[in-house]
């Protein structure tokens, strides 16, 4: 129902590109790609999940990327400069990124504001911010890293499930439960509706907000840690244009960008597809790499299209009513 | 329906209840009393006040001055989600639920029944089944809301307002986008709902279905109350007098003696002019140097009539001709090119651009008129900014001055200037006078009057029918998206009009909306 049959679409021309790609290069098709590809994508699976709720609700959240930049360079110092624990780190950097989430919500429900611009701001300080503590990579050495790192699970087939993919795995199921089977997942939708009906009906639409930018700016801070277990370092300059990857992934997973409709479990999709094209790219070996935004853009374009036509099909019974009475 | 309306415990009770926007009053002391188990209709003409009475029982608006008691225990609530949980709900004419999330959720959004953190669906949906079966209602609670027809939203909105435990229920127009069918539905939901002694309020201008189903007939008219009366006692005469005129009746037209017998030419003609399911088709003629009035109950067709006449709407059928030519009106663009002009009622969201200046606001539809490569030189713009100013004494006369900042008169006097500069050999104006005080209610009068005089053809739209009669020359009557009468010379007064207006209601009340 809330969105299944646009992520459905998603979920096929995941499998058919799955399939077209198979039939090209056959050893797409083996656990050892698959799990590369949930690990390459941990942390922007992770991120999306956040914007999903954020779009759904009929906002935008374009700060995320550089929280990911954010974090790894906070977090890279903390433990290789200042001596923090690694543990100790991971926490402070999780309170001060929702914090900051937490703050960009209060903005723009008191003062009322376009979260486009306020979002905007907020990218701007967290980027800004990153460069004012290094402007350089900072290498992370700790053990917990290497052993990190070391972990995974093997799948059959000589594949291996690594933990950054299995954080994200987590964090999709997670959210896609929260969306789906909690009343702050109902309230996202109703927010997502109208939010002057949302608050007519009783919903503290006040509270919502702060609670879902303080979500997307956590994911996103988990993120950064994930992307720092990634790369082992710490860098500012790291995420850059993260936030347009998880927003497309959104929308191809199906989500309305105006709100009200979508799902976490499509957005999950629309990221392994971004995944599949560039896992394509790398095997054809020829191709630029900038074809992955290539690519990503015309499915934007085909899904926007698509989406503008099923609106379009499910208001024509209603207008035609509207019609009649005037 | 009929029982415990017993007078000396009233459920709801406003007193005394003021309200202002700025200059313009907009309720004026005015009382209400609402019983228990009754279904009350709120009656009266566009800006008599009845919506801004229900924003402030409701808490939408805070109030001037006044008490409002609910059970005899004073209530102000300060939002609507206040007012719900003291016990007054409203419905409005545009639903307001939300389309996107399931019937269910809609019912029990913020109070789904949980368990351990997760929502029950199953438990809501089985809730949601019981509660709308109650209201006559079987369908997919789990389907999105917008799947479904206004009737069935409507109804969902009624259901959740009595869960909530609603001891007052408003109904703000609830029937205008029902046919029928669904109209009877809702019917006998209001009735089942007053039985168990809830008082309702019903909001409409469907005169037939007052009498249908309320008991008792509240009255406003211009932003103070008339009368409260029982339904049954009050003649449908005297009720359309109650909402339209003063006790006048004795106000005749001052100018058709005058100017009866001077022979006019033709300005535009409409033969069997009409649109299928806007306005029955209607025959029209507009001379020069004439005034001709429109006059008839919200909802009637007025306003429509006058888009159909400016080419804001496209006819379906008949022919419209300009100085006796044949001519076809399709958009505003060729109602300007003929040489008409049209002043909207709703001259805030239609008319003026508040942000822009006096002489800026003036110019905009002689400039769209010549097109965007013969533009208006500054001087010429300061000059016939100035030349109206003066001549329709816009104050203060700053041409400079954002048309936010002016009076509601003076904002309506920029329109008609709009209009004049373009030379318009037709006006059309949709209550003209709405809103603005009563020094410029008279000056707007002697205007149409002056203008009229200089040889330009005018189609006026007014509720207040002692102004219609003092200015028309000639007077269409409407009813149910119909012109059922013309008056002309002697024959105007406000009692021929009143007569028109109620004669035969029922029987055509519903023709117009299938």
């Amino acid at each position: 129902m809330k969105g299944l049959p646009p992520a459905l679409i998603t979920a096929i021309v995941l499998v058919a590109g799955f399939a077209a790609c198979a039939m090209q290069f056959p050893n797409i098709a083996s656990t050892r790609v698959v799990g590369n590809l949930l690990t390459d994508n941990a942390f922007l699976g992770i991120v999306a999940t956040g914007m999903a709720f954020v779009i759904i609700s009929g906002g935008i959240d374009l700060s995320v990327g550089s929280v990911i930049g954010f974090t790894t360079v906070f977090v890279a110092l903390a433990i290789e400069r200042w001596g923090v624990p690694p543990l100790v780190a991971f926490v402070a950097i999780l309170v001060l990124s929702a914090a900051f989430g937490a703050a960009m919500g209060a903005v723009i429900h008191i003062f009322d504001l376009p979260p486009f611009i306020v979002t905007l701001a907020g990218m701007f300080l967290a980027r800004g911010a990153s460069f004012l503590l290094s402007t350089e990579s900072v290498p992370i050495t700790a053990p917990v890293y290497s052993t990190v790192s070391d972990f995974a699970l093997r799948m059959p087939g000589g594949g291996r499930l690594t933990a950054i993919a299995i954080i994200m795995l987590v964090i999709v199921i997670g959210g896609a439960l929260l969306l789906h089977l909690t009343r702050f997942g109902a309230n996202v939708y109703a927010l997502g509706g109208s939010r002057t009906t949302a608050s007519l009906m009783g919903v503290a639409v006040g509270k919502m907000t702060i609670k879902i930018y303080m979500l997307s700016s956590l994911l996103a801070g988990i993120a950064g840690i994930v992307f720092s277990f990634y790369t082992s370092a710490g860098y500012s300059l790291s995420a850059v244009g993260v936030e347009l990857d998880s927003i497309a992934a959104v929308v191809i997973g199906g989500t309305l960008l105006t709100g009200g409709q979508g799902s976490v479990i499509g957005t999950f999709l629309g990221v392994l597809i971004q995944g599949l094209i560039q896992t394509y790219i790398n095997f054809d070996g020829t191709l630029s790499s900038w074809w992955t935004k290539i690519a990503t853009g015309v499915l934007l374009f085909a899904f926007i299209a698509l989406q503008q036509g099923l609106v379009a099909l499910a208001r024509r019974p209603v207008r035609k009513s509207a019609g009649a009475t005037t | 329906m009929e029982n415990s309306s017993d007078p000396a415990s009233p459920l709801l009770e406003v007193r005394g209840i003021s309200k202002s926007f700025g200059a313009v009053r907009a309720l004026q002391e005015v009382d209400f009393t609402l019983r228990a188990g009754e279904i009350h209709a709120l009656l009266g003409e566009n800006g008599a006040g009845k919506s801004t009475l229900i924003k402030v029982v409701t808490g939408v608006f805070p109030r001037d001055a006044g008490i409002v008691r609910l059970g005899g225990e004073e209530v102000a609530p300060r939002s609507a989600k206040a007012a719900l949980g003291a016990g007054i709900a409203t419905v409005y004419q545009e639903v307001n639920l939300l389309p996107n999330l399931s019937v269910a959720q809609n019912l029990f959004l913020d109070r789904q029944p949980m368990r351990f953190g997760i929502v029950r669906e199953g438990e809501m949906r089985r809730r949601a089944k019981a509660l709308l079966a109650d209201f006559g209602l079987d369908i997919d609670v789990a389907a999105p809301l917008g799947n479904y027809s206004v009737a069935i939203q409507h109804v969902t909105a009624i259901a959740r307002a009595v869960d909530l435990s609603a001891r007052v229920l408003i109904l703000d127009e609830p029937t205008a986008s029902l046919d029928r069918h669904e109209v009877e539905i809702l019917f006998g939901i209001m009735r089942k709902l007053a039985g168990r002694g809830i008082g309702i309020v019903f909001v409409s201008h469907f005169l037939d279905q007052v009498y249908e189903i309320s008991n008792r007939i509240t009255v406003l008219r211009n932003g103070r109350l008339v009368g409260e009366r029982e339904t049954a006692s009050l003649p449908r005469l005297e009720l359309i007098r109650m909402m339209l005129g003063r006790e006048l009746a004795e106000t005749t037209s001052a100018r058709a003696s005058a100017t009866e017998h001077k022979a006019r030419e033709i300005c535009a003609s409409f033969e069997a002019y009409g649109k299928a399911g806007y306005v029955a088709p209607f025959d029209l003629e507009l001379r020069h140097g004439e005034v001709v009035g429109l006059a008839g109950l919200l909802g009637s067709g007025r306003t429509e009539t006058a888009r159909l006449v400016f080419g804001a709407e496209r006819a379906d059928r008949g022919q419209a001709r300009v100085e006796g030519a044949a001519v076809r009106l399709q958009s505003p663009r060729d109602g300007v090119r003929h040489g008409f002009g049209y002043c909207p009622e709703e001259r805030k969201t239609d008319g003026i651009v508040a942000e822009l200046s006096v002489r800026e606001n003036i110019v905009l539809a002689l400039q769209a008129k010549r097109g965007l490569h013969r533009p208006l030189s500054r001087r010429e713009q300061d000059e016939i900014a100035r030349r109206y100013v003066k001549m329709l004494d816009i104050r203060p006369s700053d041409p400079e001055r954002p048309v936010g900042l002016l009076s509601g008169g003076n904002q309506q006097k920029v329109l008609l200037a709009r209009w004049l500069a373009t030379s318009p050999r037709l006006l059309v104006l949709d209550e003209p006078t709405r809103g603005i005080d009563v020094g410029a209610h008279a000056e707007i009068i002697r205007l149409i009057r002056e203008l009229c005089d200089n040889g330009l053809s005018l189609l006026v739209i007014s509720s207040e029918l002692d102004e219609i009669v003092t200015y028309s020359d000639r007077v269409v009557v409407l009813r149910d998206r119909a012109h059922v009468e013309e008056l002309a010379g002697g024959a105007i007064d406000v009692g021929n009009i009143l007569a028109a207006i109620a004669a035969d209601g029922a029987a055509t009340a519903h023709e117009g909306r299938a």
